[in-house]
């Protein structure tokens, strides 16, 4: 895994799917992507309308499922060939995971929930810029304008303050990939557009590919790259699961 | 962040139901290690009931009839021993004393022991504690009674009164009213069959039967003035205690007995006999134990009923856990250490309770029960318990740890 990984250079794509089908029932796929590519570096806004497949196809990306036939490819690294536990351990260090909300592990304060990516992955903690991990999430919660709720209770943090936190776990150790499933809908649209220039910016210093999905519109003309998921796959309009 | 931290985390953000559980299952250690130390304790004190005695001796007759009849006055003895086989013992040179005993009356259902100054000097339970006179002096003269604790008190007899002894044992209506005998000692509590009967002399034993030979009242008894000690001489008695003057004799000279020629005898080991007796008696402590056993397996049970019903609001929990790429062992893990947590400190505090109760009440509940749960470490029973109840609450929290692992597959990375 560590000799691949050296491989991995600033052009290798970030993401490459081909001939990918996928089905929760067998004889019935959900998806159908047969060629799929995201440059490395790049914002890319994924949308489509709910029940199109994108929760799945961010399944197969992160590699929590499994692909009937076809390849997929995570930052030159072929997920279809690892184990269960290997691609756990994969997922964890190369990449970030937003979710649309609930981010946060209730009974850890803030600090210990940016922490925790780290505290699992030694490669992640290894790729810290700051002398210690303490000082690591001070540092991103600063630059996350944070700081001053870093020891507070998650539960009490309003669903802005819960959605930066969840960015700041997302990037901390530096994850090559970053992923956001509708992580702005439950933010009203002053907060959605800083949120959405503090995750570029975050995201940029840590030099990580990001994969934002959601169905809102009009977020669309800030990214690099637009992909309609019924432009990448031959079966939308199924039932997802 | 260490798996350990994040379920001793969980576990503390849920804390009213933790605490809930914890002292369920701390209940359940609380009875199961109780209802043990309290057998121990009856056993102990069972078994105490004689000390320092090294062999028991009677007529020829089974081990259990002979320790029944002569040291917990049950049941009805075969045959009496001569007095000249039990002074032919009792001046063995391997002997250092002897205690007789002759039963054969009674007072209002409790027993009545001849017995002789011995029985005051020698005869010791539990483990060398001597029998201690309460109120009075020992009962030295022909017609003098000395009460157990128990006899005194539930007879409400005090020192002076007079007694007319039964001719038997049960359902007998032949009394001693020529002869009635004044209560001159009250013993003080022992919690053995001693508390249950009233001691009189050798002498007296016979002076009451002069004219008794036929086993029917005298018609013309003698006064009680005319009877002098020194015409009195004992020749039969039920049994005796007897302590060697070396504990290595004890085997040579109980085969001695066994063998002895002018009369059929029997002598028995008290330890061994109590210990048998005891295993006869050790069903109540099975039944009592699967009761205890009964409420472990609910206070599990109520554990796994907790995890279990948190696991719906523990998905978000999974998927975040899941998408910061944690494996599924450490799922089980987390939720294998969550129950074994909430059983280990279910132990603690089950056994420290146990252990406060009996600092606190083991002098009341030795003197109104007579157990004595002497404060000693746990016993070997009790430690097999607690690694039993922590490995199967560990196992326990599998269960969820499966389901909670399903739910992660099923919702993938949704935490909705």
């Amino acid at each position: 895994m560590d000799v691949e990984q050296e491989h991995t250079t600033a052009t290798t794509p970030a993401l490459e799917m081909h001939g990918v089908v996928f089905g929760y029932e067998p004889g019935r796929p959900v998806l159908h992507i047969s060629d799929f590519r995201v440059e490395p570096s790049h914002r890319v806004f994924l949308f489509g309308p709910s029940g199109s497949g994108k929760t799945t196809l961010l399944g197969l990306i992160t590699g929590v499922l499994r692909p009937q036939s076809g390849t997929c490819k995570v930052l030159g690294k072929d997920l279809t060939n690892l184990s269960a536990s290997a691609m756990d351990e994969y997922r964890g260090s190369e990449m970030g995971y937003i979710f649309q909300s609930f981010n946060l592990i209730p009974y850890l304060s803030v600090r210990e929930n940016i922490e925790l990516p780290c505290r699992v992955h030694s490669r992640r903690k290894e790729r810290i810029v700051s002398a210690s991990l303490d000082a690591e999430a001070v540092r991103i919660a600063r630059r996350l304008e944070m700081d001053s709720f870093l020891d507070r209770d998650v539960r009490k943090l309003s669903a802005g303050q819960q959605q930066r936190v969840a960015i700041a776990r997302a990037v901390i150790g530096r994850p090559k990939l970053v992923i956001a499933d509708e992580p702005t809908s439950s933010l009203d649209a002053d907060r959605r557009e800083r949120f959405l220039e503090l995750l570029f910016e975050v995201c940029e210093e840590a030099n990580a590919t990001l994969i934002f999905v959601s169905h809102d519109r009009s977020l669309a003309a800030r990214f690099d790259q637009q992909i309609s998921i019924a432009e990448i796959s031959d079966t939308v309009g199924l039932p997802e699961a | 962040m260490t798996l350990p931290l994040l379920a001793y985390k969980s576990l503390h953000s849920r804390s009213v139901t933790t605490a809930l559980t914890i002292f369920s299952i701390a209940l359940s250690v609380f009875l199961l290690a109780g209802v043990d130390r309290v057998r121990q304790g009856m056993q102990t004190g069972f078994e105490g009931t004689l000390s320092h005695v090294d062999l028991l001796v009677g007529a020829r007759a089974g081990s259990l009839p002979l320790l029944l009849y002569s040291v917990f006055h049950i049941g009805t003895g075969a045959n009496d021993i001569s007095y000249a086989s039990y002074e032919h013992f009792r001046d063995h040179p391997a002997v250092k004393w002897t205690i007789p005993f002759s039963l054969g009356d009674s007072y209002r259902g409790y027993r009545v022991v001849a017995t002789d100054d011995n029985f005051y000097d020698h005869y010791q339970y539990r483990g060398g504690q001597s029998i201690r006179l309460e109120q009075g002096v020992r009962a030295e003269g022909i017609f003098d009674a000395v009460l157990g604790s128990d006899v005194a008190k539930s007879l409400g007899l005090t020192m002076g009164q007079k007694l007319i002894l039964t001719h038997g044992i049960e359902g007998s209506f032949l009394e001693h009213k020529e002869n009635p005998y004044t209560v001159v000692g009250i013993l003080a509590p022992t919690s053995t069959p001693v508390d249950h009967a009233i001691y009189i002399t050798l002498y007296g034993e016979e002076a009451m039967h002069i004219g008794w030979e036929h086993g029917a009242p005298p018609l013309e008894p003698v006064p009680a003035a005319q009877i002098r000690k020194e015409d009195l001489h004992p020749t039969q008695i039920s049994a005796f205690l007897l302590a060697t003057k070396s504990r290595i004799s004890t085997l040579r000279l109980q085969r001695e007995i066994d063998e002895y020629k002018q009369e059929p005898l029997t002598a028995v080991i008290p330890a061994v006999a109590l210990e048998d007796l005891w295993s006869v008696l050790n069903y109540a402590d099975v039944a009592l134990s699967l009761v205890s056993a009964a409420v472990l397996v609910v206070g599990l049970l109520a554990m796994l009923t907790a995890i279990y019903t948190a696991l719906n609001e523990r998905r978000h929990e999974m998927a975040i856990l899941r998408s910061i790429g944690l494996h599924r062992r450490q799922i089980f893990g987390l939720f294998v250490l969550e129950s074994a947590f909430v059983s280990a400190a279910g132990v603690i505090l089950g056994i420290s309770a146990l252990y406060l109760v009996l600092l606190a009440g083991h002098g009341v509940i030795e003197q109104r029960f007579g157990i004595p749960l002497a404060l000693v470490g746990l016993s070997a029973r009790v430690e097999v318990y607690i690694v039993i109840i922590i490995f199967a609450g560990a196992c326990l929290g599998l269960l969820p740890g499966i389901r909670a692992y399903r739910n992660a597959l099923t919702d993938g990375l949704t935490s909705r």
